[in-house]
């Protein structure tokens, strides 16, 4: 866990950037970067007797909020047991943590797990390059062209709008029993809301900053390469955020219909032969592996965002 | 002596599905070599349409601009064009910032197929001059840079990024990016409208100091009355929509009353102040 204090040599150092000597600046400079030196400065000499008590009281608020979030998943997971072992509850139909993780070690030990786990992230992670690579492409073109973005319009409406679960039986019919299929309906779920969102935020660009290339010689090259991706990073990666989630639906769905491996498979299968544990446990994996998809790229947006 | 730019007879209207509005009617001028030459009007006189045309962004509807006696289109001259924000972009450093103008110079020139026919190149609105030197990446120009970082008091924010920077300093590494291009005559849009009042009257301070020693042709639009006489040789007076030239104000203050915050100080500054005024208010009581 992270202390407050655990920021001070980071911040001592922006304050000691903020007033490097000699610049020659006007007074505004100078007081617009103690404007942000300010703060470090406080916190690398002794604090006063205040801001350790704010320190201090933030430091509680944290552990509380961390403990009490522990403790309501060990209190549902020990009063799920409980009921089960006390017969409150059907073992059989509700499944328990214990037989979950019975189930789990067991499938874990043949191996099973970890290919029905892989191929699911794999899955999702094909579809998910995919749907960002089309969808930034399409977006550009669209960008680049006000006929082609006006023509398009209602069809990419209608196609984000449409269910695409309604689709993957055809999708079956057309690419057959396979991966293609899984990721193709994948692709289907996330790449037209993120054409369109993305499309959006392309042409809210700043006029301005697009003035700027042209007065500088550029041409709408310039502009896309200069300005427009550049400065739609974080708007990227925040969809990338969205599409990762929904990419994983989609490839649910896929498996659910065609597939001979995978959670979602697993949880038809289960279902199919009532293995509640079995199905159970899918789910939480799938958890899990959602999660962290979206946590790694949220570490990759604070690269990114610096 | 040939002026250095000509405009005759220039008119712009704006098209919508709406209707049409007329931005600037029958505007002729010309501005001198080497001359701070000001444009003054009410707001939405077509103020900034004016500088739009000169720089190419858009094309007249009628009438003609010249550059050293030729046409804007043709001639080889560099416009460089100062926006009213900085528009520094965030996620680059100010060494990077300023050398955008000739990265772009040069990657047209690494590509010229670029500009010409490709679905993406619209035409450049500065045509690149042939008999400069190639630039390339870390030669002469580079050190340009940083001598003008360091000329303009910027230079141990080379590697700083914008937000690090108070206002009036990006609007100096503005200038240094727009300057970068060596321009012929430098266009500036309001350029201080968006620093708070001090930080504004020292910017203008510099950065008119700087085009004066640099003997660039510069044309400065603003809405701000005081500032137009700080730094002008002469005044262009526009009247309110649709803008046509109401009189052009020669401005002198002798020969050793060159800065603003000087001029300010000057006895002749209230009396052009008035007379400035008066021609402004005369558009408006004959509206």
């Amino acid at each position: 866990m992270k202390h407050p204090f655990d920021h001070t040599p980071a911040a001592a150092e922006k304050c000691f950037r903020g007033i490097r000597p000699g610049l020659g600046g006007s007074a505004g400079a100078a007081r617009r970067n103690a404007g942000a030196g300010d703060l470090s400065q406080t916190a690398s000499r002794c604090p006063s007797p205040r801001q350790l008590a704010y320190l201090e009281a933030e430091h509680r608020h944290r552990v509380q909020v961390r403990i009490i979030r522990a403790m309501i998943l060990i209190l549902f997971l020990a009063l799920w047991e409980l009921l089960s072992e006390l017969g409150i509850i059907d073992s059989f139909i509700f499944s328990s943590p214990g037989r979950i993780l019975a189930c789990f070690l067991q499938m874990a030990a043949d191996g099973s797990i970890f290919l029905h786990t892989g191929v699911t992230l794999l899955e999702t992670l094909v579809s998910f390059l995919l749907t960002v690579v089309i969808a930034v492409a399409a977006a550009v073109l669209l960008w680049a062209s006000r006929s082609l973005s006006e023509i398009l319009e209602p069809y990419l409406v209608m196609l984000n709008s449409l269910p695409k679960s309604a689709m993957a039986p055809l999708l079956i019919v057309w690419l057959g029993n396979s991966i293609k299929t899984i990721i193709a309906a994948a692709v289907s779920v996330a790449v037209f809301g993120s054409i369109l969102t993305l499309h959006t935020g392309f042409m809210q660009t700043d006029a301005d900053k697009i003035r700027l290339i042209t007065s500088l010689g550029g041409s709408r090259r310039d502009v896309l390469t200069k300005v427009l991706i550049p400065a739609s990073v974080p708007l990227i990666i925040s969809n990338m955020k969205v599409n990762v989630g929904l990419c994983l639906v989609g490839v649910i769905i896929g498996e659910f219909l065609s597939a001979r491996a995978g959670l979602g498979y697993l949880i038809i299968y289960a279902s199919q032969v009532f293995k509640m544990d079995l199905l159970v446990m899918s789910i939480v994996i799938l958890c899990l592996v959602s999660t962290m998809l979206y946590q790694a790229i949220s570490v990759l947006e604070k690269k990114a965002v610096r | 002596m040939k002026p250095k730019l000509e405009v005759r007879d220039l008119s712009y209207s704006y098209h919508e599905l709406t209707g049409e509005t007329v931005a600037l009617s029958n505007i002729s001028f010309d501005v001198r070599d080497g001359e701070f030459f000001v444009i003054v009007g009410p707001s939405g006189c077509g103020k900034s349409t004016l500088l739009s045309l000169l720089c190419g962004l858009l094309e007249p509807e009628e009438g003609t601009i010249l550059i050293d006696g030729i046409p804007r289109r043709e001639s080889r001259a560099v416009i460089g064009y100062m926006l009213q924000r900085d528009h520094l972009l965030e996620w680059r450093t100010i060494l990077s910032n300023v050398s955008l103008g000739l990265e772009i110079r040069n990657s047209h020139r690494r590509s010229p197929d670029a500009r010409r026919g490709s679905f993406f190149a619209k035409r450049s609105a500065i045509p690149v001059s042939k008999e400069e030197q190639p630039h390339r990446p870390g030669d002469g120009s580079r050190d340009s840079l940083t001598a003008m970082l360091r000329a303009y008091g910027l230079e141990a924010f080379r590697d700083a990024h914008p937000s690090q920077l108070s206002g009036g300093m990006r609007q100096r590494a503005a200038l240094i990016r727009t300057l970068a291009l060596k321009p012929d005559i430098l266009l500036l849009d309001e350029p201080f409208s968006a620093l708070d009042y001090q930080t504004r009257l020292e910017v203008c301070d510099d950065i008119s100091s700087i085009i004066k020693t640099q003997k660039k042709t510069a044309v400065l639009i603003t809405h701000d009355l005081s500032e137009a006489i700080s730094v002008a040789d002469r005044i262009l007076v526009l009247t309110s929509r649709p803008g046509r030239v109401r009189t052009i104000l020669e401005i002198d203050f002798g020969p050793d009353a060159g800065r603003p915050l000087k001029r300010r100080n000057a006895p002749e500054f209230a009396a052009y102040f008035n007379q400035l005024w008066k021609e402004l208010k005369c558009d408006e009581t004959s509206l």
